[in-house]
């Protein structure tokens, strides 16, 4: 008689129907080498859906390949920054200028004693003979300077403290105008610290962008996925009406959205390290001018291969929102 | 093998397209189901694939009420079903091969056996030749054939066929009832949907006769 009343998981009895019908039964072996040759010829067959439509496949792809490459961009640019910054960070320093009054006897002494101060690295006394020196030999003023009757510049301590924490070095500047023969402490690393608030901010905006980016790629795929879907509507009825479960219906817009993601992920990595080669030759230069020796860093592979994963699973996650809002709608009838 | 029990079905737009309808095909039985255009004939098709669900009363295959199947149970459900469609319901984007062996490659054969079960099928429906062409280029005679290939394939329990010789010549038509008579001898349950007389007349089948919904005679029903 009829099935079991509330029995959801009914196990259909094919067996008794095949009755008659010369059938081999399909063994668990098959079964799993004919799922895998499934898959084999769906993800063959995606890649060849992509090039009916070639035009519109790559500029879906290039829409996923921009949004993907802007914030790994910036995120690049960033860290290049931060090692550029950390190379000067180091060298935090405090100048001291002393006062007329305080004789290079004097200067050096005090220059010694803070030595001696817990947060201070060292110290270095630069007397006003010195400093004019020098400054004749960088600026090439040295006729200009020999014509004034006595030297203008004061002598100078500059102090190395222990550690470049912008808190800890404001109270030790203020620490160091306090004594006695300094005229003005000055803290030669402000616009170091200033320039490393602007890249901390400069991560957040990179990581709210990549937020909104990310889920424009989402977006992009949900909606190239559900066209698609559209566009197979006939062939879904037909599966189905021949027998094909959701997750068999469902596979080869999971393949495109993953091909999708990947694809745009590798046009991704072609555009930042296009950009990265644009830039390197202006960068190494400029780092010359500065007499620095810096060279931009790339992704690397660690990264690059994080970025293909990342999206690769973006073009899944879209594929199976799309799959899930469609896939119910569409039923025999 | 297929039981309606008391079944009903009204559409959500009030339309009651099936009364109280029942009939038990058994195995290895062929029946004719007639009546006039709007009688509930599709209807009764639908119900059976479950593609639209009984109102009232129920439908049995083997012993399961079909309206306790799931998602999942509905597509292995359908597996045990051949149809043959009015309108073909072929895929034009790939060849006649492809079309028929699509059941078998959703059931999950392999590809040796898939491509034996493949011709044999589009060899009894005589299109052997033309499996590497696509059905745009076939005839419709030709393109029922290979909808009738694609029912058998995976050599149901139930067959249906809703006007199968509808675009056929009577010699095409008889050979395809053969084909059906062929299946019904060896356990095969078939119904054939028609409004061709002259077919139900030349043949000593059970025959269904459906008016308004309601189910007005069935010649096997004394047999039973």
């Amino acid at each position: 008689m009829a099935g079991k009343p509330g029995s959801k998981e009914t196990s259909i009895n094919t067996a008794s129907t095949r009755r008659g019908a010369s059938n081999q039964s399909v063994t668990f072996r098959e079964k799993t080498d004919s799922y895998f040759q499934n898959h084999q010829s769906v993800a063959k067959d995606s890649v060849q859906r992509l090039w009916i439509h070639p035009v519109a496949s790559l500029l879906t792809l290039a829409v996923i390949a921009i949004a993907l490459a802007l914030p790994s961009g910036f995120y690049l640019l960033l860290k290049n920054a931060q090692v550029v910054t950390q190379n000067w960070d180091g060298r935090a320093q405090i100048s001291l200028f002393l006062s007329d009054k305080v004789d290079e006897k004097q200067g050096m002494e005090l220059g010694n004693t803070l030595r001696k101060h817990k947060d201070i690295l060292k110290t270095e006394f630069i007397s006003k003979e010195q400093a004019l020196k020098e400054f004749e030999d960088v600026s090439g003023l040295k006729n200009v300077m020999s014509g004034l009757s006595e030297n203008p510049l004061p002598s100078v301590i500059i102090v190395y403290p222990k550690s470049s924490e912008p808190d800890f070095l404001n109270i030790l500047q203020g620490q160091l105008a306090k004594e006695s023969g300094v005229d003005l402490a000055q803290l030669d690393s402000q616009w170091v610290q200033r320039l490393y608030s602007i890249l901390k901010l400069g991560q957040r905006i990179v990581g709210a962008l990549a937020i909104g980016l990310v889920l424009a790629v989402l977006l992009v795929i949900v909606n190239t996925i559900g066209l698609a879907i559209e566009n197979r509507k006939e062939e879904i009825i037909i599966t189905k009406l021949v027998g094909a479960t959701d997750s068999f219906v469902r596979r080869p817009f999971l393949y495109t959205g993953i091909l999708y993601g990947f694809g745009g992920g590798m046009l991704a990595l072609f555009i930042i390290n296009g950009f990265l080669i644009w830039l390197n030759s202006p960068v190494n230069e400029l780092a010359h001018l500065y007499n620095a020796r810096f060279s931009l860093s790339g992704l690397g592979f660690v990264n690059s291969f994080g970025l293909l994963i990342i999206a690769a699973l973006l073009g899944l996650l879209g594929a199976w929102m799309a799959v899930g809002r469609h896939l119910r709608e569409i039923e025999p009838h | 093998m297929i039981r309606f029990e008391q079944v009903s079905k009204r559409y959500s737009n009030g339309h009651d397209a099936l009364k109280q309808v029942s009939f038990h095909l058994q195995s290895g039985e062929m029946s004719f189901l007639t009546g006039h255009s709007g009688a509930g004939k599709s209807t009764l098709l639908k119900l059976i694939m479950l593609i639209e669900k009984a109102s009232q009363g129920q439908v049995v295959f083997n012993q399961q009420n079909l309206a306790n199947f799931n998602r999942r149970n509905v597509a292995l459900y359908r597996r045990c079903i051949g149809m043959v469609y009015q309108n073909h319901q072929l895929l034009f984007d790939r060849t006649v091969y492809d079309n028929v062996a699509l059941p078998l490659i959703i059931a999950g054969y392999n590809e040796r056996d898939l491509g034996r079960r493949v011709r044999a099928a589009l060899d009894k429906v005589g299109l052997l030749s033309k499996e590497k062409l696509n059905p745009v280029s076939l005839s419709g005679g030709e393109q029922q054939r290979v909808g009738i290939a694609r029912a058998v394939v995976n050599k149901p329990a139930l067959l249906l066929a809703d006007e199968p010789t509808g675009n056929l010549d009577p010699d095409l038509s008889a050979e395809i009832m053969d084909i059906f008579e062929q299946f019904s001898q060896v356990g095969v349950a078939v119904m054939i949907a028609t409004h061709d007389l002259a077919l139900i007349s030349r043949y000593d089948h059970r025959l269904l006769v459906l008016e308004n919904g309601q189910l007005v005679k069935d010649s096997g029903a004394e047999n039973v």
